[in-house]
């Protein structure tokens, strides 16, 4: 079997589950550092990013409602399967990156490790953020968090893959959905976690995964009114201010997390899932009788 | 494209009609490969811009807002149809066709739409199942008339249809017609309990001779409910009694349709069908609850230039 011909793998985009083309049909060709083609990839429409944004809102309400052990489970299988699939990733990020099997295989266990760390806060950070707020009437006042719904996350053309899973595993803890714009020049690894997102059990739209260029849908990203809030993986001063202008009109949270900070080791922190979660307060009266305290 | 013109008025002026008897023998059987490919057509039509508007604003216009639940409130029904009269702040939307209701509901629907011009269409004849006798039938029918519907959407019995009493089905939509009145008559086929394309065709003819004003595909309860294939179908079979007669019959795909895109193609679909003389809610209506809110959405969409979002509009 000398003369066999390997089979080119075509990278597609992930929406609600599934593996669709782009719906423009269109496609560009992303490079490493060393000038070397990575291959056809998917350059997605505003049209894929409105389907998306559809996919992860359906998904929402349900993921939000699942138990904490059950969104904690399900992360730390996204984990286990990124293990199995260590050896692929190291190859695709020494393609994408053009760094040494050492480096790669630094990163990828860097991201597991990433998420099994919040896969292990997801029945923890509840109860170190929420409270009984003392007041002074008659109510029991409590403060909980509560996810904010659809995060779409944009990516710098070189953002890398531990980024990608850092922003990932911390935001979908807290019960968000997400649309993911993923590097311009990092497609392989993306779409590749896709393939191992959706062996985990991951119900469909929770993650969704688009491929292409930035500038092209940032504007979409940042206008559209059903997403709640903007995460972005960059530094470009332009792109923020351009995305905080655009997210005015429906309230977004935007955040901005660059490379230093997300790839640091202190982004593992319960306060990164804070980020995209919003607090509720409840007052609940208390009937008062005979001048009995109430027991909270 | 020619077709797009195309009318099958020009064509019945060049042919003499005359009255044909009923025959369930002359019945077509019905190519389901050929009806499929040619229903998938329809949905590779684009339609942007001015003719987007256009055609949303069309289809909103052709919506029975429906509730059929056996929550319905009285608090419901009155939201539902403030939706139906304005269904959105400050877009000046045309109003829908009519609300779709249960007979007991009826005149909580009068009460609230009073002379908007929405008509109110009601369920009668033991829907869904049909299942019960000519009697309570007529009675249900009777109760929902008195309440003041304009519009009564029965059910066939499907039952007495699989075991080939086809005489039995006909006589009772005929005497269904006959309690209705001055009130349009739709009615339901429910195509997924019925089986095969050629059952379908059956059904559509016998409800077409027997006195329907309109044909409609589903209740809504049974899965699957409208289909363009099975829409397809029930049109030309509307088609082929008009070329016979030359009498008009509406045609109500209901259940399933629930974004705009789908509801443009379903236009594109009768169209190209039936023509432009089919073309407003005199002839044709969509069943639906949820598909007014995604037209208002797309209708936002077009005039803000920017993605919405059912955040900001009224869930009922």
């Amino acid at each position: 079997m000398e003369n066999r011909i390997e089979v080119l793998k075509t990278y597609k985009i992930y929406i609600g589950g599934k593996f669709p083309r782009t719906e423009s049909g269109r496609y560009y060709k992303p490079t490493n550092s060393n000038g070397e083609v990575l291959g056809n990839i998917c350059l997605s429409s505003r049209k894929d990013f409105r389907n998306a944004v559809v996919a992860a809102r359906k998904a929402q309400g349900d993921w939000a409602g699942r138990s904490a052990y059950n969104i904690g489970q399900i992360i730390y299988r996204i984990a286990e399967n990124l293990e199995g699939a260590k050896a692929q990733f190291v190859t695709l990020l020494m393609q994408e990156e053009g760094v040494s099997s050492a480096k790669a295989k630094e990163q990828v266990n860097q991201a597991i490790d990433r998420l099994i760390y919040y896969a292990g806060w997801s029945d923890k950070f509840q109860q170190i953020f929420s409270g009984v707020n003392p007041v002074s009437s008659s109510h029991f006042n409590f403060s909980m968090l509560e996810s904010t719904g659809v995060v779409a996350c944009l990516s710098d053309s070189d953002s890398n893959f531990l980024a990608l899973v850092s922003a990932i595993s911390s935001v979908i803890v807290g019960g968000n959905t997400m649309v993911i714009m993923a590097g311009e020049n990092t497609p392989l690894t993306a779409i590749t976690f896709a393939e191992i997102i959706n062996n985990s059990d991951v119900p469909g739209g929770v993650i969704n995964i688009l491929t292409g260029k930035l500038p092209e849908l940032e504007e979409h990203f940042a206008t559209h009114m059903d997403v709640n809030s903007i995460l972005y993986l960059g530094s470009d001063k332009k792109v923020i201010e351009s995305i905080k202008n655009k997210s005015a009109e429906n309230l977004k949270r935007v955040r901005v997390w660059d490379n230093k900070s997300i790839l640091s080791s202190e982004f593992e922190s319960p306060y990164s899932i804070k980020e995209f979660l919003e607090v509720k307060t409840t007052w609940h009266p208390i009937e008062q009788i005979g001048g009995a305290s109430s027991g909270y | 494209m020619h077709y797009y013109n195309y009318s099958i008025f020009d064509f019945l002026k060049s042919k003499e009609l005359k009255e044909i008897p009923f025959n369930i023998k002359n019945t077509p059987t019905i190519d389901q490969l050929g009806l499929i490919e040619r229903a998938a057509k329809f949905r590779t039509r684009s339609i942007k811009k001015e003719a987007k508007i256009q055609g949303l604003k069309l289809a909103l216009n052709m919506i029975d807002l429906t509730t059929l639940e056996g929550k319905d409130t009285v608090g419901k029904v009155r939201q539902m149809c403030y939706k139906a009269m304005n269904p959105h702040e400050g877009m000046n939307l045309p109003t829908v066709a009519a609300v779709c209701v249960y007979p007991n509901m009826v005149a909580v629907a009068k009460e609230t739409l009073r002379d908007s011009g929405v008509k109110i269409a009601s369920v009668a004849t033991a829907f869904p199942s049909g299942m019960s006798n000519l009697k309570v039938k007529l009675e249900d029918t009777k109760m929902a008339i008195d309440a003041g519907a304009d519009e009564i959407d029965m059910v066939i019995s499907r039952g007495k249809f699989h075991q080939g009493e086809y005489n039995y089905v006909y006589d009772e939509i005929a005497s269904i017609k006959e309690a209705c009145g001055k009130a349009r008559l739709k009615v339901i086929l429910e195509t997924g309990e019925l089986g095969t394309a050629d059952q379908v065709r059956k059904a559509s003819d016998i409800a077409i001779y027997a006195g329907a004003d309109f044909i409609k595909t589903s209740t809504g309860k049974i899965s699957p409910a409208a289909t363009m294939p099975v829409t397809l179908l029930m049109l030309e079979a509307i088609r082929d009694y008009y070329l016979k007669t030359g009498k008009m019959i509406g045609m109500k795909p209901a259940g399933g349709i629930s974004d705009s895109k789908t509801a443009l193609h379903y236009l594109v679909m009768l169209q190209e069908t039936l023509g432009k003389e089919w073309m407003s809610n005199q002839w044709f209506r969509f069943g639906a609850s949820r598909l007014a809110n995604d037209i208002i959405l797309q209708l936002l969409k077009q005039e803000k230039g920017i993605y919405q979002s059912g955040d900001y509009i009224s869930k009922d």
